[in-house]
């Protein structure tokens, strides 16, 4: 603490905002400089939830580290095992049938709003509106329904296995996600009029948190956060994965690089997932829902890597093989960290009260940061 | 005109606070629309799927027989260690010595749910329930062991 006291001039403080801040949503400690009521620095430290994972998959085969990554974002759990196995299934060339496809498609894209709605929710509790979270949850809830009677779980699924899914679709399914797709289109009028439509939510977040394009890209930015400054980053559209490049969605870009532009972002693409799974579910494909694999995968010698788009940006898995059965060396890239580390530059000369917001729209989930 | 703008946006902005103040008020006055569970009180009624990942048991018939051959490929699947498979050798009545299941031992305080050990199963001996409420007042009483006293496997299972 000494040198940082040292780097600091007259009338600066340090404080510390967390590890058990309730508005940093997790364990996330950040270093505060400020001067006044500015922000001058801050510093992000992490480590207080760090579990390992990356070397504790090193000892687990590649059915059973799928189910490691769902604690990491466990918003998006289903992305990340959809990253998962889609590397597996590119080390093993294994062809998945288009059922599966279809149903991984599906899972994903409800996965994402249900993962926008809670952070819509969180986002307007962190500025101090309490009541959008509870309408927020109402939505999410019959997603979770949906999840609980098809995967078994509402949070943590493991539904996605190296092969395809763990078990077909529930008969309920389609008219479950039809009824939902109803309630949302029902409802979704509500999150305008109570908060985005809100001068006091629009004063607090227009040209706040400002992060310019290039500063996007150059602290590695991806997902809502860089699209938000107008950098097309979209992996669903720039490195197509499963049935996305058959289906017809827009990337959502806006331009106002401040947190007013990274939120419209976020609700815009609600509306894009629903497009999708409208486009979807009346033709889900009959067949198989897993593709024949052995009981023991062996990955060949070699170096596999994947990325996909999960609700917080681009989420990346990494695995080196030496052919045995479990991975020499997997290493995730997670969206969250690189988000993360641009809050520096956006708060930097803001003031203190700004803060919140500007980590509000980043969308964090602090076991994805530390892993 | 700085002034004539001016007094437009604070309109506008009381406006906005108004339209969104409608709402909850909407939502005030019309309690049907606002969903509850009352979880406690409803767990005669509570209705989980049957999907639903809530603890791995052993299924018994009701001659207290299991499909279990003690072949350990749950705990083989299992990522966390959770289960262990204690197995003792059975004389037959043809007198010949056969592997047969002593003890399954299902550490709950472990499980992470994964379902991997149901996926591997060969004979579908073990399924999830849809219990979930698990807690206890000592951390022992999370192991458990799934087959119950007295049973044997079932005949034919293989």
């Amino acid at each position: 603490m000494v040198e940082e006291i040292g780097t600091t001039v007259e009338g600066d403080v340090l404080i510390n905002v967390g590890p058990q801040h309730p508005a940093t949503h997790g364990v996330l400690n950040l270093l505060l400089t400020i001067n006044g009521e500015t922000i001058k620095k801050v510093e992000p430290h992490l480590g207080f939830i760090h579990r390992s994972i990356e070397k504790m998959c090193e000892s687990l085969t590649y059915r059973q580290f799928i189910y490691v990554t769902s604690r990491m974002d466990y918003l998006s759990a289903h992305i990340n095992n959809h990253a998962c196995a889609l590397v597996v299934e590119k080390g093993l060339q294994v062809e998945i049938p288009s059922r599966a496809k279809v149903i991984r498609v599906l899972m994903d894209e409800l996965t994402r709003i249900a993962s926008h709605e809670l952070w819509w929710g969180a986002m307007a509790m962190d500025l101090g509106a309490f009541t959008p979270f509870f309408h927020a949850f109402r939505e999410r809830e019959s997603i979770n329904d949906i999840m609980e009677e098809t995967c078994g779980a509402r949070l943590t699924m493991n539904y996605i296995v190296p092969g395809g899914v763990m078990y077909d679709l529930h008969p309920d399914f389609q008219k479950r996600v039809k009824d939902f797709i109803t309630l949302y289109k029902l409802k979704i009028h509500e999150y305008d009029e109570m908060v985005t439509g809100n001068i006091i939510f629009q004063n607090r977040m227009k040209g706040v948190g400002y992060l310019s394009a290039e500063d996007a890209i150059s602290y590695g930015c991806t997902g809502p956060t860089a699209r938000g400054s107008g950098v097309s980053c979209d992996i669903r559209k720039l490195y197509p994965y499963e049935v996305y490049d058959q289906l017809d969605f827009d990337e959502i870009l806006e331009t106002g690089c401040d947190s007013f532009a990274r939120y419209m972002v976020r609700i815009r693409e609600m509306n894009q997932s629903i497009r999708i799974i409208e486009q979807l579910i009346d033709t889900i494909p009959e067949g198989d829902f897993q593709a024949k694999t052995k009981a023991v995968l062996k990955l060949p010698k070699g170096e596999f890597y994947q990325r996909v788009e999960t609700a917080r940006g681009e989420f990346g898995v990494y695995i080196v093989s030496e052919g045995g059965n479990t991975p020499y060396r997997i290493k995730f890239r997670s969206p969250g960290f690189s988000n993360l580390s641009a809050l520096d530059q956006m708060a930097r000369g803001s003031k203190l009260g700004d803060l919140v917001a500007m980590m509000g729209t980043l969308d964090l989930v602090i076991p994805d940061i530390d892993r | 005109m700085f002034i004539i703008k001016y007094i437009k946006e604070v309109f506008s902005g009381l406006k906005s606070l108004a339209v969104g103040l409608r709402r909850t008020l909407y939502y005030f006055t019309h309690h049907k629309e606002i969903i509850t569970e009352q979880y406690p009180d409803n767990r005669e009624t509570l209705k989980l799927s049957d999907r639903f990942k809530g603890e791995v048991v052993m299924l018994h018939d009701e001659n207290n027989e299991h499909a279990c051959t003690g072949c350990t490929a749950c705990e083989l699947a299992c990522p966390n260690a959770t289960i262990k498979i204690i197995t003792q050798f059975d004389i037959t009545p043809e007198g010949k010595k056969k592997k047969a299941l002593d003890k399954f031992v299902y550490h709950l305080e472990l499980c992470t749910m994964c379902n991997l050990c149901i996926v591997a199963c060969p004979t579908d001996a073990i399924k999830m329930a849809q219990t979930f409420e698990h807690s206890v007042y000592d951390r022992s009483e999370l192991t458990k062991i799934l087959n119950k006293p007295g049973s044997h496997i079932r005949a034919g299972v293989e």
